[in-house]
């Protein structure tokens, strides 16, 4: 059933809250010891969210767009008095004292925030083999990984325990976890979704987004997190798109550029969905464009000094003086010492060291400032072909969902499970992985689609099509 | 004021951080008050928070642009980048400054002698918490426990860095009282180097002649009031220079300014320093005021200290040179609109100049509140004879700690009748009579005793006489 359509059997009293919930909480209780998708899950919450909504019903009133509809959150987004670690023993047991905006729009659109979902430590990561508490498993294959670093978000929208859920978008920590677990995700253009609240990684680069089990549920949730928001000076100030009115609009004229750069490199069973995507929208009136974009390659080299360059001041206060894990030492210096070194993991004190060495005195214009040159002329990339085209299509990921461990001895292996998706990040544009079938093994295939910034009425009208496509 | 020894002079460059006065903090809402209960005036943005994010005080930006203005710097787009480093005072374990394009840009400031400082820059940033060191050695290192009270933490500062343009220990004392003088009449600050408000690091170096190279430099902490800037740029010119003298080297450092021991040492070196690994703060967005928006800021600017000496000057023709020191400290102190005012309703500008730089500035905080007509029409009635010297400060210090009131009723309610005719001339006669000796010798010429002659006089009168009046009478006397 499709969001729109549970909202609005709530408001009409053919379905329940309550029962909505039960449901909900019955389906991660048959499945979730195995998948792990969830990090923090309380029933009476959950149920005590639903019985408000459905007395709001009872008394007549409108609990909103979002009526009675489960939403899974992934666990660096603040919610007043509900555990949040970024899966990361440094931040085990706090409880924020606010709320996201993000979680603030939810609630007043009449969702039921049923959980924090896992993710790799601090959203760094692409399998949620980062996770201090445990790995996420695929749900459509549990010997393989769900992606990252959202990969709990993926997990729980593609083991259907709910229509939707939240993730963060760094380097495509959306994106390539809804291809692996085959369901639709979205990056929207930097400054769409408010970032208060959003427990930064990378804040040049962080843009929190929507997992979906349908592209029409995407739109539903993007439009209600979207919008400006003072307590962000990013926030774009401007009207949040609306996608939803021009979604079946179709492709006819469409001019889709295809790029070697976002398809090199795939397996081959990738590619040929790739191709298989291509056409599928030429059937619908869409023109290719062929274009070449080398630099978008540079794109990968950059990404790795600039997210670990932020990352470092933003994860700086993790120091064990005012909230979150404190190892005792003799001074303060060495208290910081201890606390950092017991709570981080192995990838995110990686990363710390990675950027604070590209900040450093002597190495800063060398890398950081040679990143942000990259940085630059990636943007300038995308706009030459957004002159020629009105969107890209390419892959999501080099391969479908890889093996617990493949990858984790190897973090340059890991990194570039990213090779297609940190370009958008880079630029500020909106990007959508969408299902289009399955390889041999029957595991998820996603395919991207790339505009420019606030370009998400075209994707949507593409994805739309893709989706109504799959089965080509 | 000791003098460097024969050849060797000294080069100054001052660092200034002064708390802005706006209602709220730099990036959040929460208020900005001193000396409220700690832990009070926080919230996730100035606590710094997982997740919460800076929104920049559209107020801190103007008056960071008026205290540009009064120092005559270039205005100009500018942006925020992070400084990393580890504080436990330091909420985000990062300041945001600003690095490359501070929001004002050269400009300058004339000291009341004449001589130009340049001004760099002068730059928006947050201020940290505040930790108090409990126990043991009451420092960082050492103590039992520390204390931090986040309320100071977010607070907007400028920092006001000068070129090194300053000569003598003294210069750079009145570079900072005029500095605190133009930061008050900029409406920016409050200048109040007690509460911290305004804080100074001196940048000190010394070299062999005008013409050489300059020294390496040394930057001094922990400048608490005009009076330390002074004698801790003295005493570390004069270390340095001791030290080149045995054949020693200055070595680049931070040094701690010790007020009761009246020494600077050592804080960390140039080895310990810390790399800040700036870079551009990502979650914000560049400052670009309009030119309508500095064009307003200056036109509700007030005139500065220099013009408002000026004025006091005109107001008293040919100053000496002692009414030209009373004037600078008023206006220093920013109680030049009390003579204004006196002066406009009719009180002569000396008068009105010395019991404003006396009684007024005497005062304390209190002055500010204070209603200029009072004290005017206070002065008026010791100007028409009606209150004698003595009652006159008497009146005032009613008025002043009243904040106003009205002087007659005031001198009313003292007891302060105007004598009658006559009744000095009596008096007179009647102290001279009891006191023959002493008068004799003072008819002799032995003017100590004028002193005495007047404390009899003042006392047999309880203060009511003119001390004007009692010389004159006593003149006249003494000359019969």
């Amino acid at each position: 059933m499709s969001v729109f359509d549970l909202a609005q059997q709530v408001r009409t009293k053919q379905r329940r809250a309550i029962d909505v919930a039960n449901d909900t909480l019955a389906a991660i209780d048959a499945r979730d010891n195995e998948i792990n998708a969830f990090l923090h899950l309380d029933a009476e919450t959950i149920r005590s969210q639903a019985e408000r909504i459905d007395a709001t019903v009872d008394a007549g009133g409108d609990p909103g767009r979002l009526a009675g509809v489960p939403v899974a959150i992934k666990d660096n987004l603040c919610q007043r008095g509900v555990p949040t670690t970024c899966a990361s023993k440094i931040l085990e047991g706090w409880k924020p004292p606010y709320d996201a905006t993000v979680i603030t729009k939810l609630t007043q659109a009449g969702a039921i925030l049923v959980g924090k979902t896992n993710l790799d430590e601090f959203a760094m990561g692409s399998s949620t083999e980062n996770s201090a508490f445990g790995a996420t498993k695929n749900p459509i294959d549990p010997s393989r990984v769900p992606g990252g670093s959202s990969g709990g978000s993926a997990a729980a929208v593609g083991a259907d325990y709910l229509p939707l859920s939240l993730g963060s978008d760094t380097g495509g920590s959306i994106r390539q976890p809804a291809a692996f677990c085959g369901v639709v995700g979205l990056k929207p253009t930097y400054g769409t979704v408010s970032r208060y609240g959003l427990i930064a990684f990378a804040s040049s680069l962080d843009q929190v987004g929507p997992f979906a089990r349908s592209v029409d549920d995407a739109g539903i949730l993007f439009e209600v997190i979207a919008g400006h928001d003072p307590m962000d000076s990013t926030s774009l100030n401007a009207p949040a798109p609306d996608v939803m009115t021009t979604i079946n609009d179709g492709v006819a004229g469409l001019r889709v550029g295809i790029v070697p750069e976002l398809i090199d490199g795939t397996s081959d069973e990738v590619r040929d969905r790739v191709v298989a995507a291509q056409e599928a929208l030429v059937a619908q009136g869409a023109t290719l464009v062929e274009l070449s974009a080398p630099e978008l390659r540079l794109g990968l080299a950059a990404y790795y000094l600039i997210a670990p360059a932020e990352a470092s001041s933003n994860l700086a206060r993790y120091d064990g003086v005012r909230y979150g894990n404190r190892v005792d030492a003799p001074d303060v210096a060495a208290m910081m010492t201890a606390t950092r070194t017991a709570g981080f993991g192995d990838e995110v004190k990686r990363r710390i060291m990675l950027g604070t060495y590209a900040l450093s005195a002597g190495y800063y214009d060398a890398y950081y400032g040679q990143a942000q040159k990259v940085r630059t002329l990636i943007i300038e990339t995308f706009a030459r072909l957004y002159a020629q085209c009105d969107v890209l299509l390419g892959a999501t990921t080099p391969t479908t969902a890889f093996e617990f461990g493949a990858k984790t001895a190897d973090p340059m292996a890991m990194y570039y499970s990213d090779i297609f998706t940190i370009p958008s990040n880079l630029a500020g544009h909106p990007a959508m992985s969408v299902p289009f079938g399955v390889d041999g093994d029957g595991l998820p295939i996603g395919v991207q689609l790339l505009g420019p910034a606030l370009s998400e009425p075209t994707l949507f009208r593409a994805a739309k099509i893709l989706e109504s496509e799959a089965g080509r | 004021m000791s003098a460097l020894p024969d050849g060797w002079t000294m080069v100054v460059g001052l660092e200034v951080h002064t708390e802005l006065r706006t209602d709220t903090k730099l990036f959040c809402g929460c208020a900005n008050n001193f000396g409220d209960e700690p832990n009070t005036n926080i919230c996730p943005v100035c606590l710094g928070l997982p997740g919460a994010l800076p929104v920049l005080n559209q107020r801190a930006v103007e008056y960071a642009i008026r205290i540009g203005l009064a120092l005559n710097c270039v205005v100009q787009n500018s942006s925020f980048h992070r400084k990393n480093y580890f504080y436990p005072d330091m909420p985000k374990d990062f300041q945001i400054s600003q690095y490359d394009v501070p929001i004002n840009g050269p400009g300058y400031l004339d000291l009341p002698d004449g001589v130009r400082v340049g001004i760099e820059r002068a730059h928006l940033e947050e201020d940290t918490g505040k930790t108090t060191h409990l126990g043991g050695t009451g420092r960082i290192h050492g103590s039992d426990e520390s204390l931090v009270d986040y309320n100071r933490s977010g607070v907007p500062l400028v920092e006001i860095v000068s070129c090194p343009d300053i000569r003598s220990a003294a210069q750079a004392r009145a570079y900072a009282a005029e500095l605190r003088s133009i930061l008050i009449a900029s409406g920016a600050s409050d200048g109040r180097m007690e509460e911290g408000s305004m804080r100074v690091d001196a940048n000190v170096s010394v070299r062999r002649g005008d013409d050489q190279p300059f020294g390496t430099r040394c930057e001094i902490k922990n400048l608490n009031s005009l009076r330390s800037v002074q004698r801790a740029v003295e005493y570390e010119a004069l270390r340095q220079i001791a030290l080149l003298e045995d054949g020693g080297t200055v070595t680049q450092e931070t040094r701690h300014w010790d007020e009761d021991a009246g020494k600077t040492h050592t804080l960390r070196t140039k080895e310990e320093a810390y790399d800040y690994r700036y870079f551009p703060e990502p979650d914000l967005v560049p400052v670009e005021p309009t030119s309508e928006f500095i064009d307003t800021v200056r036109s509700e600017l007030g005139p500065m200290p220099a013009e408002r000496r000026a004025t006091l000057v005109s107001l008293l023709g040919e100053p000496t040179d002692a009414q030209l020191d009373q004037l600078l400290s008023v206006v220093e102190q920013g109680l030049d609109s009390f003579v204004v005012a006196a002066v406009a309703a009719g009180v002569n500008a000396p008068l009105a100049l010395t019991r404003t730089s006396n009684e007024l500035a005497a005062s304390g905080d209190v002055v500010a509140t204070v209603d200029a007509q009072a004290v005017a029409a206070t002065l008026l009635m010791e100007q028409a004879g009606e209150l004698s010297a003595t009652q006159s400060k008497a009146v005032l210090q009613e008025v002043i700690v009243n904040g106003g009131g009205d002087p007659k009723a005031i001198a009313k309610a003292k007891g302060f009748e105007q004598m009658a005719d006559g009744a000095l001339d009596t008096i007179l006669d009647e102290v001279i009579a009891a006191h023959p000796d002493e008068w004799s010798r003072f008819c002799d010429g032995d003017d100590k005793l004028q002193g005495f002659f007047t404390g009899k006089i003042m006392a047999a009168t309880k203060g009511q006489a003119d001390g004007k009046a009692v010389a004159a009478g006593l003149r006249t006397r003494r000359s019969a």
